[in-house]
């Protein structure tokens, strides 16, 4: 067995500024492992641009945001072992992976986790209808068109209205294939409003809002997909069907965080997020293995999987060069029934930081309207917003200063709109 | 009066545009949202990212992106072009693959080492 100060699972954009941080923070022994052939994740794919006005304060394209951080990490002594697959973690944090040169276990003092996440898939979702080729989550199909260079068809329609999903009607108009449709089963599209301007309205593609795919006819290769109405209880209107003679169907219908590894080590995961439940310095359940990133909750950008994946690096650093945090909890953060989630989870007593970044998303779309941090009787902090939606994520910066005034050890976090 | 979704950032304001007051630009977040409103009235305007073949790299498509915006209608026809060429690695970040690409004044250059 081969031990080491520090493992990151995965070489993504989290993995990527999780070890950079690290070791500008004082880890010298880090290893980060990472299963495909090259650094960067799902950035390569991304050849769109987009990425890194918040960090960068300007428009990247994904291999672009990418390779900035790989150069950073050139510039440390982090071991990048590439081409590998991690197994198995174990909660005594020994690391099980293989690669051509066989089979390694690793003992890590700490470990993050930045494994990222996947497609949801046709399965997940119930889509009735033959199994014929032809189906393709938008990812994979984004891979095959701009990495592995295979076209994925001619006449395409694409189920789901998520960034991804509109990203590829554009990709793929460009490329020549006639889009049909985009289909969205909710009444509103959760992908970002320039997305929708710049990937559909330029190339002539309808939406259906309020539609979903209900059908789908081929032999040996898709050959007509049917589309219906949904009422409000996304249950399909009969009547309403239109048919669509086509040969490929992509869908975006979600991704989710890949927690296997972080399952088989036994981390609590939060069914919210569907990633592990973490303090504010990103600690997992098991004392030093810390996470960041697409596996600890789905963003909507990689400037955000920058920042939260650095405070990652910096927390295994603390934890591993100066006092760990205890593994008790002061505060646990309750979100109201208009958010979906938050991130962190739970704060830990004596908070060094002025101030915690706390993620969220809430659940329907908000006019101007306040942030209110309250602990069940008094307002400790009160944030305005002129605007929310379910597909955005939003953040708070809680100052710890306040927390002290806190009765109880449970933060409520809730949205109010403001009266007109 | 024309309204407009400012594709500038991530944010997506909701602009309002007034072409008979010399287009004054409403709702915008910031300074840039007065530019692309005005710009997307008159001559709208896209970065064009694709990709092209490439030969002796880990992969078959290098990534490219026009080095700056070029006018809407000239889109399929860069594709055109770039749908014909193939390099050669190694490439670097940066490189021009095609110098003022469909006459747009824009040079199409490399995103990605390979």
């Amino acid at each position: 067995m081969k031990n080491c100060q520090l493992a990151i699972i995965g070489g993504g954009p989290a993995g990527l500024a999780a070890a950079v941080s690290a070791y500008q923070n004082g880890v010298r022994d880090i290893l980060l492992l990472e299963r495909d052939k090259s650094l960067g994740g799902i950035l390569n794919q991304c050849i769109h641009n987009g990425f890194g006005l918040h960090y960068f304060k300007e428009e990247l394209t994904g291999p672009e945001y990418a390779a900035r951080f790989v150069a950073m990490l050139k510039e440390t002594a982090v071991r990048v072992v590439s081409d590998t697959m991690v197994l198995d973690i174990t909660d005594d944090r020994v690391i099980h992976a293989v690669n051509t040169d066989g089979y390694h276990t690793i003992r890590a003092d700490s470990i993050i986790l930045a494994m990222g996440c996947r497609e949801r898939t046709r399965g997940a979702i119930s889509i009735p209808g033959t199994r014929c080729a032809g189906i393709l989550t938008a990812g994979a199909a984004q891979r095959f068109v701009n990495m592995e260079g295979y076209m994925v068809g001619k006449r395409i329609v694409i189920l789901g209205s998520g960034d991804i999903g509109l990203i590829m009607s554009r990709r793929l108009s460009l490329e020549g294939a006639e889009v049909l449709a985009c289909v969205e089963v909710m009444p509103h599209s959760s992908g970002l409003q320039r997305n929708i301007v710049q990937c559909l309205d330029d190339f002539g593609i309808p939406l259906y809002l309020s539609h979903t795919v209900t059908d789908i006819i081929g032999r040996d290769r898709v050959e007509r997909v049917v589309i219906q109405k949904v009422d409000e209880n996304r249950l399909p209107i009969p009547g309403t069907e239109i048919a669509f003679d086509c040969d490929t169907l992509l869908l975006s219908v979600g991704l989710i965080p890949e927690n296997e590894l972080s399952r088989q080590a036994g981390i609590r995961l939060d069914p919210r997020t569907n990633g592990p439940e973490v303090f504010e310095n990103m600690e997992t359940t098991i004392p030093g293995v810390f996470a960041c990133g697409n596996v600890l909750h789905v963003h909507d950008l990689v400037d955000f999987v920058t920042r939260e994946a650095q405070n990652a690096g910096k927390s295994a650093a603390d934890y591993l060069l100066r006092d760990p945090m205890p593994a008790t909890e002061a505060y646990r953060i309750e979100a109201s029934d208009d958010i979906s989630y938050t991130v962190p989870q739970k704060l830990h007593p004596a908070i060094p930081q002025k101030a915690v970044s706390v993620f969220f998303r809430v659940r329907r779309t908000f006019e101007k309207s306040h942030i209110l941090v309250t602990d069940g009787e008094t307002v400790l902090c009160a944030f305005s917003r002129e605007r929310m939606a379910p597909g955005e994520m939003e953040q708070i910066y809680l100052p710890t200063a306040l927390l002290r005034r806190a009765k109880g050890n449970t933060l409520y976090i809730s949205c109010e709109e403001v009266s007109k | 009066m024309k309204e407009l979704t400012c594709i500038v950032c991530p944010r997506g304001c909701r602009l309002r545009i007034d072409e008979t007051r010399d287009f004054l630009v409403m709702g915008n977040g910031c300074e840039r949202g007065i530019d692309y409103a005005k710009a997307e009235i008159t001559s709208p305007v896209r970065t064009l990212t694709s990709t092209v073949k490439i030969v002796g790299a880990c992969h078959p498509r290098l990534p490219v992106k026009t080095n700056r915006p070029i006018p809407k209608k000239l889109l399929r026809e860069a594709m055109t072009i770039l749908n014909r060429i193939t390099v050669h690695a190694p490439i670097r970040i940066g490189d021009v693959i095609v110098k003022n690409i469909a006459g747009s004044g824009a040079d199409l250059t490399a995103t990605r080492d390979m």
